[in-house]
């Protein structure tokens, strides 16, 4: 046994926790999209994307195809970090430790341990602060948030329901969120621990949520937008990025469209820069009503 | 400051007035810089068009993604303006990102910069994120920057290369120039902005108080 007290904040201020939040830090204000082939990835760098991010399948394509979602192939990987020179992100299984080890070989720039895959954990997420690349993980609330980050997540972005063009779930996971946040402020010391009994959350994160009104990673949106006024909504609820799945390469002009979101979430408080952007778009993705899903067709509610 | 829902951008309380130093926030690391000048007393603004940048009493390139900032600055005056800060004298703090778009040539992938720090800036030039560290300087210019090791966040970062007769180096990593000074441009390959040790915002913004 030690004999020293514990000294639980230690993994947040080491120096290998810092750089990862500071490549957080440094995709602020900007919009990262899914991509399957190092075509798309260019696509989006073109476009001015923040980073791109490689899956198998979109999440429209896995909704419609079923069967299970997994990390991207190695060789799809390899192509689009040799197609692009923003930061490349990847998305492993929830819980899949070997997937997560893989992409840090690959020298992805980020892990997105996604509930749009097919979770290989039922009960367990990866403890992050184990590896060296910075890992983005999503939440529903403050609880789920503060457990991610807990187990080491860099970067926090709220779940929409992926794949489906449907922004309502994004707006609700964003303003919970917030909400929560908020009312933790309020509570005076006493109260600290019976929050963080109540939202199953890490005490010391608990504390410094309460102290500071936000988390202490970028806090991102992610699922369901499909179109520029989409992104300056999440901006205006306090995203301070945006993730873009399905909407861009399941509309009908990819690279204008992806030159549209990004206008917007950087000019998300000026609505006429806004509606210029959303311009000649053509057709955005048919989409599915989020609330015409049964819980079962439900990505969201992976993640524990 | 951050993620105030449906409140405006980063503008420290009570601080509206012109002489607030400008953060160009169309992507990247802003607030994180506003944060910075606000620790050491100097009110920051976010800018986003050529009209406020110039409205502005200095300016911040920050840290972000540099190809994602050439697509937002195409065709809204904000090159031009930035070289017009530079040109009346202004304060101007580059970083990461920011420097990249000043330097007079780039590399991987080739492109020109603004032409406005004589240097050429190799991108991701010390590899991928894995590679992203925090150093603690020791080569530094004692009359800028002192005797204490500087701390140094570098993510992703640029390498400067071929500083040109007008260049100052202030600090170097394994000899490589790390933080240049040409004029009133201070221009960094880190982010003082991500770290504790003020000296390098200190440095800008005594520069335009001169």
């Amino acid at each position: 046994m030690s004999s020293t007290f514990p000294t639980f904040a230690t993994p947040f201020t080491s120096d290998a926790f810092r750089v990862k939040v500071g490549l957080a830090e440094m995709l602020k204000g900007g919009v990262i999209m899914d991509v399957v082939n190092a075509e798309q990835a260019k696509v989006a760098e073109d476009a001015g994307a923040a980073a791109v991010m490689a899956l198998e399948r979109v999440p429209a394509d896995i909704r419609r195809d079923g069967g299970v979602a997994r990390m991207s192939p190695v060789a799809k990987i390899r192509e689009i970090q040799a197609a692009v020179s923003i930061p490349v992100m990847a998305k492993c299984r929830i819980g899949h430790v070997a997937e997560a080890r893989v992409l840090e070989s690959l020298e992805v720039d980020f892990i997105d341990e996604s509930e749009v895959l097919t979770p290989a954990d039922e009960a367990n997420h990866v403890y992050k602060h184990d590896f060296k690349v910075p890992f983005v993980c999503g939440c529903r609330n403050l609880g789920e948030a503060l457990r991610r980050i807990g187990e080491g997540a860099a970067m926090i972005r709220t779940k929409g329901e992926a794949g489906t063009g449907d922004i309502v779930h994004a707006v609700k996971h964003l303003r919970e969120v917030t909400r929560a946040m908020k009312a933790l402020t309020l509570l005076t010391r006493d109260e600290w621990m019976a929050a963080a009994k109540e939202l199953g959350a890490p005490f010391e994160l608990v504390i410094w949520v309460a102290e500071n009104g936000k988390l202490p990673v970028p806090n991102f949106a992610a699922g369901g937008v499909a179109t520029p006024a989409d992104a300056a909504l999440c901006r205006i609820l306090g995203a301070e990025a945006i993730f873009v799945g399905s909407g861009i390469f399941k509309s009908d002009d990819p690279a204008k469209r992806a030159r549209a979101i990004v206008e917007a979430t950087t000019h998300w408080n000026d609505p006429a820069r806004v509606a210029k952007a959303s311009e000649d778009l053509g057709e955005g993705m048919k989409g599915l009503e989020a609330a015409k899903l049964a819980e079962s067709e439900m990505l969201q509610t992976r993640g524990w | 400051m951050t993620g105030r829902p449906g409140g405006t951008p980063a503008r420290a309380p009570g601080t509206a007035s012109p002489r607030a130093i400008g953060v160009l926030a169309l992507q990247g690391d802003f607030e994180a810089h506003a944060r910075a000048l606000a620790a050491v007393g100097v009110p920051a603004v976010e800018v986003r068009t050529a009209g406020q940048l110039l409205s502005a009493a200095g300016l911040v390139l920050p840290g972000g993604e540099s190809t994602t900032l050439w697509k937002l600055m195409e065709g809204t005056g904000i090159a031009e303006a930035i070289a017009e800060v530079v040109r009346r004298g202004d304060p101007v703090l580059a970083t990461c990102a920011g420097a990249i778009l000043l330097s007079r040539r780039i590399l991987n992938p080739e492109r020109p910069g603004l032409g406005l720090l004589d240097v050429t800036a190799v991108r991701n030039a010390y590899g991928r994120q894995l590679d992203s560290t925090v150093v603690r300087l020791t080569d530094l210019d004692r009359t800028a920057l002192g005797s204490d090791p500087l701390e140094a966040v570098f993510i992703r970062a640029p390498r400067l290369e071929a500083p040109g007769p007008g260049v100052e180096v202030l600090a170097r990593r394994d000899g490589d120039p790390v933080l240049v000074r040409q004029g009133n441009v201070l221009a960094a390959t880190f982010h003082p902005e991500l770290g504790e040790d003020s000296r390098v915002t200190r440095l800008f913004v005594a520069a335009g108080r001169r």
